[in-house]
């Protein structure tokens, strides 16, 4: 098999379709080219490989999302089970077959759609398929709700594909994230899929009802919740950490984000500057709402009260703000070069996610608003900091004493040297 | 005979597609974003930067040989503002509803770029037909994109052209919408004109290699 590709990528080489074959060919197997000119240092961390470590921190994030889609919808039928236990009421072949055939599908327009466009555009342009859709096509499916119609995510993904990246000229040039473009535009487009109580579980929006009675099945995420002043909801803090709630397909586990997280950092492929300053970022301004609130410079009346008062570090637990911290603001891509510009970046995400989740009237939630936003402000902030840092050594060059050179040791270099 | 000589008809060919003030110039921006969520605002826009930019050249060429240079500026705009005030009249007079759909966008004419940039680039230094050509040339470029915006804004938008339902009807679920298709919130508000109009450009290059600016 691996000999034949590499005949058939020989015999195909310099026609049009070419591209389209290298890529399956190099994903499948080392490609047999060589270096073709000097000598240069090479490493096992190419893109592929990058971009597969990333996927396989996602994988748990999707497996999760599977159950818990499933989970979610006959808990909100049969209603939530009093004792909970993980193996008998989570880990089902019920709750996983009702994941599998609402989530798989999303998986695979994801992938089909983004990937035909990549090859679409790698064979009008003509240079070889990148790997940057494997990750935004599996970080799509992780945010958008279970219930999205295919189609629109097909439209969403080819909008987001092309205006996101390919426009800006493919894989490492975009200014966005393509992910998130891509659930920015289904947010915008069709905000009665993407928000409100009915799009969290599944069968809400087609009005199953509960087991039993007449009342429709719904399922408000504990933002929508707190976004209406109602602090009764019935979720408890692990729920949130083990992301047994509603919310998009795979953002709900706080514990498998932040092993996916961890196992980055320690990969080395994502930046722990970015993820640790959001997340100082969000609980700064978590602790600014909560002082306003313990201030009482808000009435308990007001529409911000509910979200302003709930606790500065449980924001962390729910929302996509800890899969957007972890695995959309590290983005190395979009997000900025300069180790400074990484801290300052990373603390308006986290600061700016909260401040929009709290002030945002139609839709309690702003990771993915307030990352695209700073997306477009890195090249600004590593600008900045490339200027400080030049002009601090300007500075230290004038105040430095240059001592004259001892003339003995010039000598001596010149002679090794030559 | 033909009825314009060849340099007059390019007078009015070049801007609809070369020359387009819009996708070439990157002029009138800010009303093709505004207003375009409609394709009958887009059409009546375009009707009026038509009659204000192609009567208005005329009468700065016929002024220009008496305009002191150093204030033409002034003179140039209080000949758009008379124009655009008739053409508010006009539409509150006999499109009432149309006119508030419009809005402030009638009386901003006068900012648009592309009336001043006419007179000051053309009408200044041509005589009364040519500057007619010109006029009527740019201002038919600048409603062409509106309209071919507009139509897609509105078909995507609201399912609709000229406010009638091509789509079917969206609340009683017939035609299209029967398959489970929605309108597409985004392409109602501005920034969705701004990504139509990059379309355009970026389709209108592709065609023609002679257009792109060297980097």
């Amino acid at each position: 098999m691996k000999e034949k590709l590499h005949q058939i990528k020989e015999k195909y080489k310099g026609k049009k379709m070419a591209p389209a074959f290298n890529a399956i060919h190099t994903f499948l197997y080392m490609p047999n080219e060589t270096t073709h000119s000097g000598s240069h240092v090479r490493a096992a961390d190419d893109l592929k490989r990058t971009m597969n470590t990333v996927i396989m921190a996602l994988v748990p994030c999707l497996l999760f999302g599977i159950f818990n889609a499933g989970y979610q919808h006959y808990s909100a039928i049969n209603g939530f089970p009093s004792e909970f236990s993980l193996m008998e009421h989570f880990i089902t072949w019920d709750n996983f077959w009702l994941g599998a055939i609402t989530v798989l599908p999303i998986v695979v327009v994801s992938y089909g759609v983004g990937l035909a466009i990549e090859f679409l555009f790698a064979v009008i342009k003509g240079h070889e398929v990148e790997e940057g859709y494997l990750v935004t096509g599996m970080l799509v499916p992780l945010i958008v709700p279970v219930d999205t119609p295919l189609w629109m995510l097909a439209v969403a993904v080819a909008f987001g594909v092309v205006i996101g990246k390919e426009v800006f000229g493919g894989t490492g040039m975009n200014i966005l994230n393509p992910a998130l473009t891509i659930r920015a535009f289904l947010f915008f487009a069709y905000p009665t899929w993407m928000s409100g109580d009915k799009v969290w579980v599944h069968g809400a929006k087609e009005g199953l009802t509960q087991a039993g009675t007449a009342d429709a099945i719904s399922g408000e995420t504990v933002l929508g919740y707190l976004a209406q002043g109602n602090n009764d909801f019935s979720y408890s803090l692990s729920d949130m950490f083990y992301g047994f709630i509603p919310g998009s397909v795979g953002e709900t586990s706080t514990l498998l984000i932040l092993l996916g997280g961890l196992f980055l950092v320690f990969s080395k492929i994502a930046s722990w500057r970015i993820m640790l300053s959001a997340v100082i970022g969000s609980l700064a301004m978590g602790l600014i709402f909560n002082g306003i609130v313990a201030a009482e410079w808000i009435p308990e009346y007001s529409k911000f009260y509910g979200l302003m008062s709930f606790e500065y570090w449980q924001h962390l637990l729910v929302g996509g703000l800890a899969f957007g911290i972890v695995f959309m603001a590290t983005d190395p891509v979009t997000g900025s070069q300069t180790n400074r510009g990484k801290w300052i970046y990373g603390f308006l995400i986290g600061f700016m996610s909260v401040m929009i989740r709290v002030f945002n009237p139609g839709y309690p939630e702003g990771v993915f608003l307030a990352i695209l936003l700073m997306n477009v402000f890195a090249p600004t902030i590593d600008h900045y900091v490339v200027r400080g840092n030049i002009k601090r050594r300007m500075k230290r060059l004038k105040t430095a004493t240059i001592y004259p050179k001892v003339s003995g040791e010039v000598e001596e270099l010149k002679t090794e040297t030559v | 005979m033909a009825l314009l000589s060849k340099k007059d008809a390019n007078l009015i060919l070049d801007p609809l597609a070369d020359n387009n003030p819009i996708t070439i110039q990157v002029l009138g921006i800010c009303s093709a974003l505004a207003i375009t969520a409609e394709l009958k605002a887009s059409l009546v826009m375009a009707i009026s930067v038509i009659f204000v930019l192609g009567v208005g050249n005329v009468v700065i060429s016929l002024m220009r040989n008496v305009i002191p240079s150093k204030i033409r500026i002034i003179v140039q705009l209080i000949v758009v503002a008379t124009l655009v005030i008739i053409v508010d009249q006009v539409l509150k007079a006999f499109a009432y509803e149309l006119s508030k759909t419009l809005s402030v966008f009638v009386g901003l004419i006068i900012t648009n770029c592309i009336i001043m940039g006419r007179f000051e680039a053309f009408a200044l230094g041509n005589g009364p037909w040519k500057s007619f050509l010109d006029g009527i040339g740019n201002a038919l470029g600048y409603g062409v994109i509106l309209i071919i915006v507009g139509f897609f804004r509105e078909l995507l938008g609201s399912g609709t052209l000229f406010g009638i339902p091509v789509l079917g009807d969206p609340i009683g679920k017939t035609g299209l919408y029967a398959t489970g298709y929605e309108n597409n919130g985004f392409m109602i508000i501005p920034p969705a004109a701004l990504i139509v109009v990059g379309i355009i450009i970026w389709v209108q290059r592709s065609r023609n290699k002679a257009l792109i600016e060297e980097a």
